[in-house]
């Protein structure tokens, strides 16, 4: 497992979950606080691509060794492109968890969303 | 008989005190309106000495009549096939008498090993990958797979054989209901799900499409042309006992399969407790209901056992579980497992060819006699329905004065719905169409035509 880490060109939400974006369209991902939380993950249930996602509501799940938690979405918009790797290799989200562990890319609704996020350093001081 | 009180006057009186009511009756008067009060007791018998209640209860358990009492042929789900001694030795034990949710189920490695080895002989029968560690019973194991249907493609519509036993349609839809689901009966045709209503009820709203082998008349269902024509996740309800000697659902095309699990090494008990099972394809892995056990290696390389999937019933996931069955029927599913493993491979194939034998000698002679036809002309495996020419009621008070249970009552059908299991001999059998000839030509020279 990668050694704590939160990237510094990311945005995060109070759910620990991450978005990287790229003009209209974003990714997103837990953070390493979240996996290192939920420890071994064994699966991820994607949402379909073309479904809707809302800001601070649930879009799709990751079963660990110890529970199933929902993922929290940081903004709204519509699934473009999950991360099919997944499958097969859902310890990506253990190993690299914002590179390779990535969950999906979304085609953002409202890009001004982004405000309310946080940047990596007032994320951080928030975990205990 | 005195009720059992543990609460003293002055466990009353300090409690009254700490929340600062005078008595008893100054709660109800303060919380229950007047208008809704009855004002007087309640009109029940008095008290009974402890002695007259035992020969009370007594009297009312001496009317039952058990399946050891009487020749019986009732089936209709539950049957009454013989339990070895064995199993009532293994059930005692004080290991497995226990079957509630252990919390921490590692410490209990036999528990686990049980749960393990009986998803193994389930997977076998049924020839799916992965099999739970048992549900309540047969149609809540049904209601179950419908609910796994919803969940897996959230489709609005459940098709379902009117070949499936009615309490599974029931119970099907009465959770269904909760979760705005249309059912759908699709009728039978000669016995069996009649194929062109079947391939007509299915569209694209279809979540799940559910049959039942061999179906509530005793008709061995074409597994493969209805799971072919079926829509959504396929569904079979399988008495175990045929698996022996059917292709089994895994091999038609079937994704779950659920079942009563009684006739696997549960006696009748008055209907329960049993067990049901549900095994399915790998695909809905994820959305079953209730545990599955493993096989591990622990840090010095020995075999072990542990919870493997329990990740969504609800001591773990609360609200959002997918599953509410935490107290499994580990028990009763023991007992399943350890007659399969009384019977063995061959076991099982025997059985199911001595069934095949009898039910078929019990059909030709029943449909011999004056007044009795076939309901219809399927292929049977262990139990059939024959149509009378004499009020069925009537028919089977007639046999029941002679010893004999000919089966169960369908009413609607004026039908008997025989069944066998291999405790009742040849000469059974013959005693039953004896018996059955005589009430049938007794009634109908009561009753003129």
């Amino acid at each position: 497992m990668a050694d704590a880490s939160y990237p510094e060109d990311l945005l995060y939400h109070p759910e620990h979950d991450w978005a990287k974006i790229d003009g209209a369209t974003a990714t997103f991902g837990i953070t390493w606080f979240a996996q290192d939380a939920l420890g071994e993950v064994v699966f991820f249930d994607p949402p379909e691509v073309g479904s809707p996602v809302s800001k601070d509501e649930p879009y799709a799940e990751v079963e660990s060794v110890k529970a199933v938690s929902d993922v929290i979405s940081p903004m709204s918009g519509e699934i473009v492109e999950v991360n099919t790797a997944l499958a097969d290799g859902p310890e990506a989200i253990n190993e690299d968890p914002y590179g390779e562990g990535w969950l999906v890319k979304v085609k953002l609704s409202d890009p001004s969303e982004r405000d309310s996020l946080l940047d990596q350093a007032t994320y951080t001081s928030q975990l205990s | 008989m005195s009720t059992y009180t543990s609460t003293t006057a002055d466990d009353l009186q300090a409690m009254l005190a700490e929340i600062g009511v005078g008595s008893l009756q100054e709660i109800f008067d303060r919380q229950v309106p007047a208008g809704v009060r009855l004002g007087r007791p309640l009109d029940l018998p008095a008290g009974m000495p402890e002695q007259d209640v035992y020969t009370h209860l007594r009297d009312l358990a001496a009317r039952n009549v058990s399946a050891e009492d009487e020749v019986s042929f009732l089936g209709g789900g539950m049957y009454d096939h013989y339990v070895p001694a064995l199993i009532d030795m293994l059930m005692s034990r004080s290991e497995f008498l226990t079957p509630y949710t252990p919390y921490q189920p590692e410490i209990s490695q036999g528990g686990l090993q049980v749960m393990f080895e009986y998803q193994t002989a389930i997977s076998e029968l049924t020839a799916l990958p992965v099999s739970n560690a048992s549900v309540y019973e047969g149609p809540s194991a049904l209601a179950a797979a419908g609910y796994l249907a919803k969940l897996a493609n959230g489709k609005s519509r459940f098709v379902v054989s009117g070949g499936v036993h009615p309490h599974s349609i029931e119970t099907l839809s009465t959770m269904a209901a909760g979760y705005g689901m249309q059912v759908e009966v699709v009728p039978l045709r000669d016995g069996v799900t009649d194929p062109e209503a079947w391939t007509q009820a299915m569209g694209d709203d279809t979540s799940a499409a559910l049959f039942q082998n061999p179906n509530f008349l005793g008709a061995v269902e074409d597994a493969e042309a209805l799971a072919a024509a079926a829509e959504g996740v396929v569904v079979a309800s399988y008495d175990p006992i045929v698996l022996g000697i059917l292709k089994p659902p895994g091999e038609c095309g079937v994704d779950v399969c659920v079942g009563e699990g009684q006739p696997l090494g549960n006696r009748l008990d008055f209907g329960g407790p049993s067990f049901g099972f549900f095994a399915a394809s790998e695909a809905y892995l994820r959305r079953m209901p209730g545990r599955i056990a493993g096989e591990t290696r622990d840090v010095d390389g020995r075999r072990g056992f542990v919870l493997t999937l329990q990740t969504r019933e609800q001591h773990i996931r609360r609200e959002k579980a997918t599953s509410n069955i935490c107290t499994a029927q580990a028990l009763n599913a023991l007992g399943g497992v350890v007659y399969l493993s009384w019977l063995g491979r061959r076991g099982i194939v025997e059985l199911g060819e001595l069934l095949l034998q009898r039910t078929h000698y019990a059909r030709e002679r029943l449909c011999g006699l004056d007044g009795v036809e076939a309901l219809h002309d399927q292929p049977v495996i262990r139990e059939f329905a024959v149509k009378l020419q004499a009020p069925v009621r009537a028919v089977k008070e007639r046999c029941a004065a002679q010893g004999v249970n000919p089966g169960v009552a369908l009413v609607d059908e004026n039908a008997l719905l025989v069944a066998l299991t291999e405790q009742r001999s040849r000469a059974d059998i013959d005693r039953l169409v004896e018996v059955v000839g005589a009430a049938v030509a007794a009634e109908r020279s009561a009753v003129p035509a």
